[in-house]
């Protein structure tokens, strides 16, 4: 597995490994910001909280600009959050408001913002193979440079769409990364008991694409991995799947007693495994951010989550008159 | 100027314009290339299409617009999303609408929410052309008219062209619209031919068109039911009933207005539909008609639909399957016998 101790020839420039730390942050505080305010009977809905992946929506997406297109997840926030989408929108779709980035007609399931190039969280396991598939197409006949990032779970990859997504993306070269982020339960269901194969990366050798499995709680690493298969794609030498394996904090949903995971599973949950962690420890060591900056932007992304608390809160519910529209274009 | 040409033609034409007028149409789907341009393949011609009605386009503009997909309905449907969510104009071929449970997540969940489910901000300007019908001993498993089924989905809109000249003006409008359209055209009547304008002309989504004009009795049809409402007409007439034959053109949706007028006019009505008899498109127009007409009404309203069995294969079985003048007229029958005392 690939970690950040074999790339430290790597660079992140300080701009970057800021805005890193600062989405990451944003990520944990957003979500932990969920758990409290689900469990107070203040959000609807199923909500499914990514904290504790925030390396992977974060490592990725730092090589993407709006230009390029992501399919997410029923996890969906950390994605959307990575890849720029407006945070004070994000929570106030979370919340059904008026000033949700869908108008409140999407919710947590389906946050999107395609101006982004964020299509979409998805309600449907497997959904965003083909979609992504799709972007690439579009992306090669315009001849744009852009690229298609599908972030997947590791229970999507039992799905028929992986296959058929991935074969379609490698036979047609198209500029497609396929993110699984394993974070090894497909809902309740532990990914030793529902694969037939080791490792999700090994995959990757049926369709004659590289498959690389990386350390997913290390930005470092993940940032590396992507950036070299981005590269790849835009330069027209087709998709790559990347196994990022990592870990779920919380339930499938919030709710969720997690009585399938054991109790060394649940003790496995170490904070030196802990994505943010991690890359502050490494960000010091490295002299790439002052302890003054970090904590810095730890402050900012506190006050930034409160501040989107309050704008959905403010923000009115959705006007019974916006039922019906949006279901065709004009 | 106009010139005799087949519903196949027509079909081709329309797509050779509309890449013509338009760049950003694609064209996707399961050897619709047919091998055509590959390297190393040196014939000039293959298939087209399964049924070849694609053929000649990749001569034309090449296999970067007229994609050959691997058989992967799930994944080039759901790759037509995608790509018409990113700015393209795809028509995806599915060659056999039978074929639409590999993928129909890509249409139920995905392309038709998606515009709604992202607050207006996505457009999905797809076309989905795929074939419907019974009549060629093809059995069950591509035989099946699922238009009606596809007509439930919010957010989809589906057309199903009766001759030449509404598959070329229908394609062309569906094409255009920045909506997902099922574009569903009956492969028995590929062959038929008709009148068709050489130029650009659209025919409009959302609207019926009344074939004949009559006053004693409206028959609704689907598609090549079109003709069965017509021979239904002719034998009528002979008896002094006078029928208005409406061609419904679109099933989802579906032209109120116009069937509404007609049972206010004539006071019954019939729905020829080749679907399964539940849950189907003459089911939604009997529901809406009983509700919005039900004082104009001489009679019930008469469906005549396949019945509830799959498409068997046998030519007498499938004979049988599909609705003929013989049931419509003993339905019309019922509907009439006053009227026939009369005259």
């Amino acid at each position: 597995m690939t970690t950040n101790k074999a790339l430290q020839e790597v660079q992140l420039t300080e701009e970057k490994a800021l805005w890193v730390y600062e989405t990451m942050h944003n990520i944990r505080n957003f979500e932990n910001t969920l758990h409290k305010h689900f469990s107070a009977g203040l959000i609807p809905g199923f909500v499914h909280l990514y904290a504790g992946e925030e390396a992977i929506a974060t490592g990725v997406c730092a090589n993407l600009t709006d230009a390029d297109y992501i399919t997410s997840t029923h996890r969906g926030h950390g994605h959307c959050i990575a890849k720029g989408c407006d945070i004070n929108g994000m929570m106030a779709e979370i919340y059904g408001r008026e000033d949700g980035l869908c108008k409140g007609k999407g919710g947590s399931m389906h946050i999107a913002d395609v101006d982004k190039g964020m299509l979409g969280a998805n309600g449907i396991v497997g959904g965003g193979f083909p979609i992504a598939v799709g972007a690439g197409i579009t992306s090669k006949y315009l001849n744009n440079q852009s690229v298609a990032v599908c972030f997947f779970g590791d229970g999507a990859s039992n799905e028929g769409t992986f296959h058929e997504g991935i074969n379609m993306a490698a036979s047609m070269k198209l500029p497609v990364i396929f993110v699984c982020e394993n974070n090894g339960f497909a809902e309740a269901t532990p990914i030793r008991y529902s694969s037939a194969s080791k490792t999700i990366a090994d995959r990757a050798k049926a369709y004659d694409i590289p498959g690389i499995r990386v350390d997913g709680n290390d930005l470092v690493a993940v940032y590396t991995v992507a950036k070299e298969a981005i590269d790849r794609a835009r330069a027209g030498e087709g998709p790559t799947l990347i196994e990022c394996v990592t870990y779920r904090n919380y339930g499938h949903f919030e709710g969720d007693e997690q009585k399938y995971k054991t109790n060394k599973e649940k003790k496995l949950h170490p904070v030196d495994k802990d994505p943010i962690n991690l890359f502050k420890e490494y960000a010091i060591e490295n002299n790439l951010l002052t302890k003054k900056q970090l904590t810095s932007i730890e402050k900012k992304s506190v006050k930034a989550i409160e501040e989107a608390v309050k704008f959905a809160q403010n923000s009115p519910i959705p006007k019974s008159e916006s039922l019906l529209t949006d279901v065709f274009a004009d | 100027m106009t010139r005799k040409i087949t519903m196949m033609q027509a079909i081709n034409e329309a797509m050779q314009i509309a890449m013509e007028n338009d760049d950003k149409v694609i064209l996707m789907g399961e050897d619709i290339a047919g091998g055509a341009k590959v390297d190393g393949f040196d014939q000039e011609d293959a298939w087209g299409g399964v049924f070849g009605v694609t053929k000649g386009l990749v001569q034309q503009f090449g296999r970067e617009r007229v994609i050959d997909t691997p058989i992967s309905e799930n994944g080039y449907i759901g790759a037509a999303v995608g790509a018409a969510a990113t700015g393209l104009r795809p028509v995806a071929e599915l060659m056999f609408n039978d074929f639409i449970g590999f993928c129909l997540d890509m249409i139920l969940c995905q392309g038709s929410k998606m515009r709604y489910m992202f607050g207006g901000k996505a457009q999905i300007p797809l076309t989905i052309r795929t074939t419907h019908g019974a009549g060629a001993s093809a059995a069950a498993q591509h035989s099946q008219s699922l238009y009606g089924m596809f007509g439930a989905i919010p957010g989809v809109k589906v057309v199903v062209p009766s001759n030449p000249y509404t598959a070329k003006g229908l394609l062309l409008s569906a094409i255009e619209d920045n909506n997902l359209v099922i574009y569903s055209e009956d492969k028995t009547l590929y062959g038929i031919k008709g009148e068709v304008p050489e130029e650009y002309y659209k025919v409009e989504i959302g609207k019926a068109h009344i074939e004949r004009v009559g006053s004693d009795l409206t028959i609704v049809t689907i598609g090549k039911m079109l003709y069965v409402g017509l021979e239904v007409a002719d034998k009528l007439a002979e008896e002094g009933i006078e029928v208005e034959v409406i061609d419904l053109l679109t099933v989802a949706p579906w032209d109120q207005e116009t069937v509404l007028e007609s049972v206010k006019k004539t006071g019954r009505l019939i729905v020829i539909d080749e679907a399964n008899p539940h849950n189907n498109t003459a089911t939604d127009i009997a529901s809406v008609i009983g509700d919005r007409a039900f004082d104009y009404l001489d009679g019930p309203i008469k469906t005549v639909c396949a019945p509830n069995c799959p498409v068997p294969f046998a030519t007498n079985l499938e004979e049988l399957y599909i609705p003929n003048a013989e049931k419509v007229l003993k339905v019309a029958d019922e509907l009439i016998f006053d009227l026939k005392k009369v005259k």
